[in-house]
């Protein structure tokens, strides 16, 4: 493969406000987010030309229309905007959408922003009867939260590759560790395989220090076309994002997803034709950026769930299916391993804060590339990718190089 | 149609299954490239391949093998209707070999997680999915049973009656 940067935006500044439970208004972390990144990126505000912004809609009207929001937060600048929702995969397509307009030449300096304030609890859909809305019936006629789904993914994982509780406990204990001097982070404490066994099973095999909460936090990039970002004066390694794939699944999807009772069926499909949606979304990240697992200095998944962390790794190619439990035996995914994954924690230590989670994961990733990851730093890397996955066929992955 | 208590039962949803009998997901299959959709499809074909805009009825195999499986230990969120106090039930994703898809469904009440196994087989039946006291009838759900009868075991112990866990579960 031939690494292709024909098609790469420039990353000149990120920024972050802290993930927490901290219950103000949502467009106060994002203007923070965002007021960071701009500094980081040395640009003013009123030369921002485009803002993307990733949508919340548990926040009400200025939820759905976030680069509204954001942007008259900052103060009307007169810069056009876009507003994306995409589920957990909300931010990588509002950094979707500000690279295709950089890349398309209608702007040069874009600002990327998402940001959300969660209810406590279990995520349950919002409010009415809706019989006709399988995220409504779900709930209603199976009980089936969002940890139904990890719990299935979980056993599975158990009964045909003999993963153990041991296993899946792991990969917490080796998060908590990775985040426990990261700022942003909500939760900064180590864990051990005992105190999480300890913990009452949410999903069966699940704990409850296993499942991700939901969090409040914002997350905000400046991307510029490389061209700008030269005359801007960049020295050193500049960061670009090198692909941004969100592409959906292929029909028959047979495999039961969020927020589904059911599958496609498999009958009209060649045999053996499925490779799977979360493979094909991390594929098409590889194929645009014209890389493989092998070029990867470190990797921010989606973990949702411990185990979920150990299907990316087959996802993304790290090991062959059913070999992810030994790459956590063996450290490979610690900091100083083989490959880091979620040396910022991951979500184990930040919680999910939707809109904001994808970006949050690009910033992870740019800090570690420039060095700038303190307490938590991957050493040498030059190509990071992100990993994640939402409801309704939402899914992304981000590549980011030096 | 009523339970063997006498009350009155009313499905959850119209037309997802049949009551009576040996009961069965009501699922469709369309008439231009034959595969099967749950719920009944109408209108159009989600075969990116197929045109075809008719589909015809058909009764799901009331068979298959567990896919995966857990259970839900925390009192699910509204529009869930928990009883009170909550007793927590294991679910289970079974795979239809005719249809080749996988359909979610709970099990019946009384079979944990401990006597479950992915490949193991399983029949439909219909079951309580709550009462409602200000209609006074029951109203029903499919559920999955362990084919052979006798549940493999119980749901232990753990039954936890309210979500203490704060704010997790993404
Ligand atoms: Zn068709």
């Amino acid at each position: 493969m031939a690494r292709d940067t024909s098609r790469s935006v420039a990353v000149l500044g990120a920024g972050m406000h802290p993930w927490g439970k901290w219950g103000r208004n949502f467009v106060e972390y994002g203007v923070a987010a965002a007021t960071e990144a701009l500094r980081d990126a040395g640009i003013e505000w009123r030369d921002v030309q485009f803002v993307a912004g990733a949508d919340t809609i548990r926040n009400g009207y200025p939820g759905f229309v976030a680069g509204a929001t954001f942007a008259q937060a900052l103060g009307w600048n007169g810069a056009r905007i876009s507003s994306s929702y995409a589920a957990c995969a909300s931010g990588a397509q509002a950094i979707n959408s500000a690279r295709a307009q950089i890349l398309a030449g209608f702007c040069d300096v874009a600002l990327v922003v998402g940001a959300d304030t969660t209810p406590k609890g279990f995520f349950a859909p919002v409010g009415g009867e809706r019989k006709s809305d399988p995220d409504w019936l779900r709930f209603h006629l199976i009980g089936a939260t969002n940890p139904t789904y990890f719990g299935l993914f979980a056993r599975r994982r158990m009964d045909l590759y003999g993963a153990t509780p041991q296993d899946f406990a792991a990969v917490k204990v080796k998060n908590a560790r990775h985040g426990l001097s990261n700022p942003n982070a909500r939760y900064r404490a180590e864990v051990t395989v005992d105190d999480i066994l300890a913990s009452p099973v949410v999903a069966d095999p699940l704990h409850l220090l296993e499942i991700c909460a939901t969090s409040d936090g914002g997350a905000a990039l400046v991307l510029t076309s490389t061209e700008f970002a030269r005359r801007h004066g960049v020295t050193g390694p500049m960061v670009t994002i090198d692909a941004v794939s969100t592409v959906t699944p292929t029909f028959p999807q047979t495999r039961i997803d969020m927020p589904d009772i059911s599958t496609d069926s498999g009958v009209t499909a060649p045999p053996g034709a499925s490779g799977g949606f979360k493979p094909a979304v991390i594929a098409a990240a590889y194929d645009e950026a014209g890389i493989g697992p092998d070029d990867l200095g470190l990797a921010e998944v989606y973990d949702l769930s411990t185990a979920l962390e150990l299907d990316w790794y087959e996802d993304l190619q790290l090991c062959k299916e059913g070999e992810a439990e030994r790459l956590i035996r063996d450290g490979d995914t610690t900091i100083g391993g083989r490959i880091p994954v979620n040396p910022s924690g991951g979500l184990a230590c930040f919680g999910e804060a939707i809109p904001a989670q994808a970006i949050a994961q690009v910033c992870e990733v740019v800090w570690q590339l420039q060095g700038r990851a303190a307490g938590r730093q991957v050493e040498g890397a030059t190509v990071g990718i992100t990993a994640n996955q939402g409801l309704f066929g939402h899914g992304s992955s981000v590549i980011v190089s030096r | 149609m009523t339970t063997d208590t006498g009350r009155a039962r009313r499905p959850a949803v119209d037309g997802w299954f049949t009551l009576d009998g040996e009961p069965a997901l009501l699922g469709s299959r369309c008439t231009g490239c034959g595969t099967y959709a749950f719920p009944a499809q109408e209108g159009f074909c989600r075969n990116p391949a197929c045109t075809s805009t008719e589909h015809t009825p058909t009764p799901l195999s009331r068979h298959g093998t567990i896919w995966s499986y857990t259970d839900a230990r925390y009192q699910p969120p509204a529009p869930f209707v928990a009883p009170d106090p909550y007793v927590p039930f294991a679910i289970a994703a079974v795979e239809l070999a005719a249809e080749q898809m996988v359909i979610l469904g709970q099990m019946v009440a009384g079979v944990g997680t401990d006597g479950l196994r992915v490949g193991m087989p399983v029949e439909l039946v219909v079951d309580t999915l709550y009462a409602d006291p200000e209609r006074g009838d029951d109203v029903v759900v499919w559920k999955w049973k362990p084919a052979g009868g006798t549940p493999a075991s119980t749901t232990g112990s753990t039954a936890a009656s309210t979500p203490g866990g704060g704010d997790h579960g993404a």
